[in-house]
Order: C-alpha cells, then structure tokens, then sequence
C-alpha cells in the first residue's frame, strides 16, 4: 500500500513536471495547408523565427478536413499546449465553444474576432494593404484595366476586393477592375487550373495587372499572367520571386509578426482584440530584388505618401466587413 | 458579346473540358466493362503529381507524362485486385483509391521537394507548351473561320489533341472491334462471356488498365498543361465531374465528348460572367457551378430519356463451379 502510495506520488510529481515542460506554444494551420507560400506560410515563418530565436519548440498542427477542427483544438487544449495560436476565420465557431473549457489555456485567433475572456482576436487591416498594391496596380497598368481574383467567396476576401479597387480608383477614377471568385467552398483555395483560366479571361478582357487573393489558386493565377506577359500582384508572403520581373509586388500581411507577438508573450498574452495595420505593421507591400525595376520613383512616391496618409488618418479606406458592402466597384 | 469574345470562352470551355473528357472516356472503358470506379479522381490526382514530379525533376514533360500514367495504372492495379481478384466492393475501393492518392501525393512531395506537399514549378521543356497548328498565324486576321482556326483549334497542348483523337479511337474499339463486343458483353453478362470461353478476369483487368492510362493523361496535363507543378487536391473534384458527365452520356463516347465539353463551357461562361444578368434576374455564380449536377440528376431522374448502367456493373464475378 504504501508502495502503490509512494508510486502513485511520484508518478503525479513526474505528471505534473511534465505539464510544466510542455507548456509550450501550439499553432494550427488551415486547410491552405502549412506552405501554401502565403497565409499559413507566414504564419509558419513567424513561429520559426520565435524558435530561432529562443531555442524554444513548438507544436503544430495542419488541418486536413472540417471535420477535424474541434478535435484538434481540444487535443491540444488538453496536452497542456499555451497559447494555441490558430489561422483562419474558419476556426471562429469552434474556439467559442471550445475555449471556455479551458478557461486557464490562451488561445489566439486570426483574422476573426471570438469574444472569450481567455482568446486574443488579431485582425488586419488588409483593405489598407490592398489600398497600397491597388494604387500601384492602377499606375501601373498601361491599358486601365486590372483583375481580382479571389480565393473562396468570403466576406474576408471582399475586404482585400474592396480595399484594391479603392486604390485602383485613387490612381485612376477611370480604372476598370474585373473581380472573380474561385468558387464557394474550400476547394477553391487549392485550385490553380481554374485560377489560371481565370486570369486568363480576364487578360482576354484587357487587365494587364491581376491581384491574386487566393492561397494556393494564386499559384496558377501569377503562372497565367506570367506567360501572358502581365503583371500580377501576390498576397500575404512576399511572393515576388515566384517570378522575378513579371509579379509588381506583394500585398504583405504580417501574419508572422501576428504569431511570433503571441508566442513571444506565451501564457500572458492578453485577451482582446488585436488590430495590425499600416500604422502597427501589419499590412503592407513588398519590394526586393525581384521587383524593383517595376516599381517607378513615382510609384513608390505615391504609395508612401498614401501610406502617410492612411496612418494619419487623411484617407479612410473603406472595410467591407464593416458594412458588408462596397463603395466603388 | 462580340465573336472574339465568343471564341475566347469556347478556347476555355475546351482546356476546361479536356481533363473532364479523359477522365469520361476512362470511367466508360471501366464501367462499361463492369468494374464501376469512382477513384477517377485519386487517379488523376496520382498522375498529376508524378508527371509534376518527374518533369521537374528531369525537365522534360514526356518522362512526366510517362510517370504519370504510370502512377495512375498502379492505383488501377489497386482497384482492379481489390474489384476483380478479391471481388471487394467496387465503391469502396474506388474511395480507398482517393483516399489513398489525396494523402500519397502530399506526403511523398513533401519528402521528395520539401515544398510543403507542391512540386518545384515547372517551366520550358518542363510542361506541354501550346502547339500552334500550321497556317495559324497566317490566317488569323480572316473573319469568323480564321479566328476560329487560329484561337480555338491551334494553341492548345498536345494531349488536348490527343483527347479528342480517343473520342473516334473509344468509339471505333468499343463498337466495331471483337474486343469491344467482348468488353461491353462483359459488362452486361459476364456468364455468357465466361461460357464463349473467353477469360472475364482478363478482360476486366485490361478495361481497367485502359481506365488508368486515360485517367493518367487527365491528370498529366492538369499538371504540366494547364498549370505548371502539381499543387495538393489540384484535381478539384474533377474526377466525380467526369463522372457525372459518364452518366449524362449514358456510357456512350460521343455524347461523353458533349457532357465534357457541356460542363467545361459552363465553367467558362462562370469564370468569365460571374453572375449572369437576365434583366428579370441575375443568376449567381453558385448556380452555374451547380448546372453539371442538375443536369446529372435530371437524367438519372429519368426526364430525358433513361440512363441505364451496364447491367453487371458493381457486381464481382464469380465462375460457377
């Protein structure tokens, strides 16, 4: 008996020092799938460089279907993981139902607001970023005619629409901008061929500068362009080097800093909201080796100063999801 | 909506249309033979990503496309053991066959090229470039025939060309070959075949190989023609389209070249209009996509016409002892 008592206190000693080894940071990512060379890509970045830099591991996991969110979530709710940083809008009904249960774990969610005392909503300002690439896009093309093309048709996606055509218009009221979505389910954020005809009917309209909102259909959306000769604008990663010379920029969403911030702060990070934009970082655009010739002295001029304005509050770009409707087309 | 216009969604519904009649053409030579098979799209899935694979890895799409078909027909192989040798349940085999190609495919291209489940993009001798047909550049200013010759006919890659030549080739085999009278007996009274005293298995076996290759040639220039690499689940679905499309054709070649080229020009005219305007109303772009799937059940409903399935198709042959 007192054998069984000894061993049982041990066994609870070892338990318990476990669970405070393994409370380490835990991050989800979304059906894109971890290197999807944007989204959830930036996120990947953003933990490693928190490992990088603290020597310290992470856990995480891909998801693979729907179905597998809660289970997920709770799993590594359980196994003493803190904070659990998760991508995706996808994920806001789950957490709310889940993060209750465990009141003492951090959760972090991006791009969607889940109002629990324990989870910290981070939300971009992507119409701002996309502000910035659309008055690019309108400088830059030569025809006065840009595409969009969108991932799933979600309110979210809107939201870069929205901001772009924003921009196209301040560089050029006249401008036309050609909007598609891929489709309506998650299969269309993993769809190149379609994405590539796609931008290929709205090359054969006229666009000469098309702005891939879309995970991994972007990937054939930015090939179509390139061998169309266009220029292409990619999102979230810097994904100018998919093709150097023929991609005018980026739209960065920092979705790295977003999660190595969390991780950084660990089980203190502080429940809210969270917004990342211009002024914070959070959106902007990219410009490298593979990119500079395409961007004029003019251009760059023109983006930095409605940067400065945007930070200071003299142009207000409008955000789809605050109304669920847009201004211009 | 001018004739230009009209032809550049035509040229879509074409590339479009193309996987969608390869992989038609491969469920007909499977079903019509009894072996139902809805692992098109693991299939095509596989040989996307082989072909990807190879011709990244070597730069030159026919060793891709040679990896490709070969991927496919292995998981033929796999159908084929489990539907004909073991005389499983065709249904569930096909699943394990998408299953087995979703997981596959990711997990070997992330070992291989450590792109998180893609393969490197491919370019140059890599992918099946457009061919321009002869004369093409010279006619291309001439109204409607020239435009038509040089925009919809020329500039697409080879295994379009290919596809269609398999739709006379599939219906010359099926209907005017010992072989064919063979595979479609077969599919509809495997006893009376057995009792000609010709072997069932291996009839079988070959339709279902002929479905691999064909499945294969989809999946190769979903790859290497239309993108360029192979992308996780880049198939989309395209494999239970074709499908689809295999019953609205009710197991005939012609009419699958039809259904295929049907269902590929709806996604263009909703690629290129996302919401239609008719004045009264304005379709959404939800119910373009939906068309290929009304269309299927009206048939299979029975209000045009009836699609009658061969009639041994999902059941395992047993030889009577």
């Amino acid at each position: 008996m007192t054998f069984l008592k000894q061993f049982l206190g041990a066994a609870a000693t070892l338990a318990l020092s476990a669970g405070a080894a393994l409370a380490e940071p835990a991050i989800i990512y979304d059906l894109g799938g971890k290197y999807d060379k944007s989204f959830n890509e930036a996120a990947f970045n953003g933990a490693k460089r928190w490992a990088d830099e603290t020597g310290g591991s992470y856990k995480e996991l891909e998801m693979q279907s729907e179905a597998q969110r809660e289970q997920a979530l709770r799993k590594l709710a359980e196994s003493g993981a803190n904070p659990i940083v998760m991508t995706g809008f996808a994920f806001g009904d789950t957490l709310n139902n889940v993060a209750p249960d465990y009141p003492d774990t951090k959760f972090a969610i991006v791009d969607m607001v889940v109002d629990q005392p324990n989870v910290e909503s981070i939300v971009f300002k992507e119409e701002q970023g996309s502000y910035l690439v659309g008055l690019m896009a309108g400088m830059a093309s030569k025809t006065g005619t840009v595409g969009f093309v969108g991932g799933m048709d979600i309110p979210l996606i809107r939201k870069f629409a929205c901001g772009y055509v924003q921009g196209v218009k301040a560089a050029n009221p006249d401008a036309k901008v050609i909007q598609n979505m891929t489709g309506t389910t998650p299969a269309a954020w993993n769809d190149p061929v379609k994405g590539g005809e796609i931008a290929k009917a709205q090359i054969s309209q006229g666009a000469d500068v098309i702005y891939a909102a879309a995970g991994g259909t972007g990937i054939g959306v930015l090939q179509a362009a390139a061998d169309a000769k266009v220029l292409s604008i990619g999102v979230d990663s810097n994904q100018n080097y998919l093709h150097p010379g023929q991609v005018l920029t980026s739209m960065l969403k920092r979705v790295d800093n977003a999660v190595y911030d969390a991780f950084k702060a660990g089980p203190d990070l502080k429940p809210g909201i969270k917004v990342m934009g211009l002024a914070q970082d959070g959106v902007g655009f990219a410009l490298d080796d593979d990119n500079k010739a395409l961007v004029t002295p003019e251009m760059l001029k023109a983006v930095d100063q409605a940067k400065a304005d945007i930070i200071d509050g003299k142009i207000e770009v409008h955000d789809y999801m605050s109304d669920d409707s847009c201004p211009v087309q | 909506m001018d004739f230009a216009t009209i032809v550049e969604i035509l040229d879509s519904a074409v590339r479009l249309g193309t996987p969608l009649l390869l992989a038609c053409l491969a469920g007909l030579f499977s079903e019509r033979a009894g072996i139902f098979d809805i692992g098109l799209e693991g299939k095509m899935l596989m040989a996307a990503f082989f072909s990807g694979a190879v011709a990244a890895v070597t730069g030159n799409a026919w060793l891709g496309l040679l990896a490709g078909v070969g991927g496919s027909m292995s998981l033929a192989f796999v159908h084929g053991l489990a539907s004909i040798t073991f005389r499983g349940n065709q249904l569930i085999s096909g699943v394990a066959v998408n299953f087995l190609a979703s997981g596959f495919t990711v997990l070997i291209a992330q070992s291989w090229f450590h792109q998180g489940g893609r393969t490197p993009q491919l370019s140059g001798n890599g992918r099946f470039e457009p061919i321009t047909l002869p004369g093409a550049e010279a006619v291309k200013d001439v109204p409607v025939i020239g435009q038509i010759y040089a925009n919809l006919l020329s500039g697409h890659s080879i295994l379009v060309y290919v596809a269609f030549a398999m739709v006379p080739i599939t219906w010359w085999v099926l209907f005017r070959t010992r072989f064919g009278l063979r595979l479609r007996a077969v599919g509809e009274n495997p006893e009376s075949v057995d009792t000609a005293g010709i072997s069932v298995i291996r009839l079988r076996y070959t339709a279902v190989a002929i479905t691999g290759v064909l499945a294969g040639l989809g999946g190769v220039y979903l790859a290497t023609g239309l993108a360029a690499g192979f992308v996780k689940e880049m198939t989309a679905g395209r494999g239970y389209i074709a499908l689809a499309a295999l019953i609205f054709a009710k197991w005939r070649p012609v009419p699958a070249l039809g259904a295929t080229m049907l269902f590929g020009l709806l996604e263009a005219i909703s690629n290129r209009y996302p919401n239609i305007d008719l004045g009264v109303i304005t379709l959404p772009i939800q119910f373009m996509q939906a068309v290929p799937y009304i269309l299927t059940v009206i048939i299979l409903a029975g209000f045009i016409g009836k699609a009658i399935p061969p009639r041994a198709g999902g059941q395992p042959y047993v030889k009577e002892r």
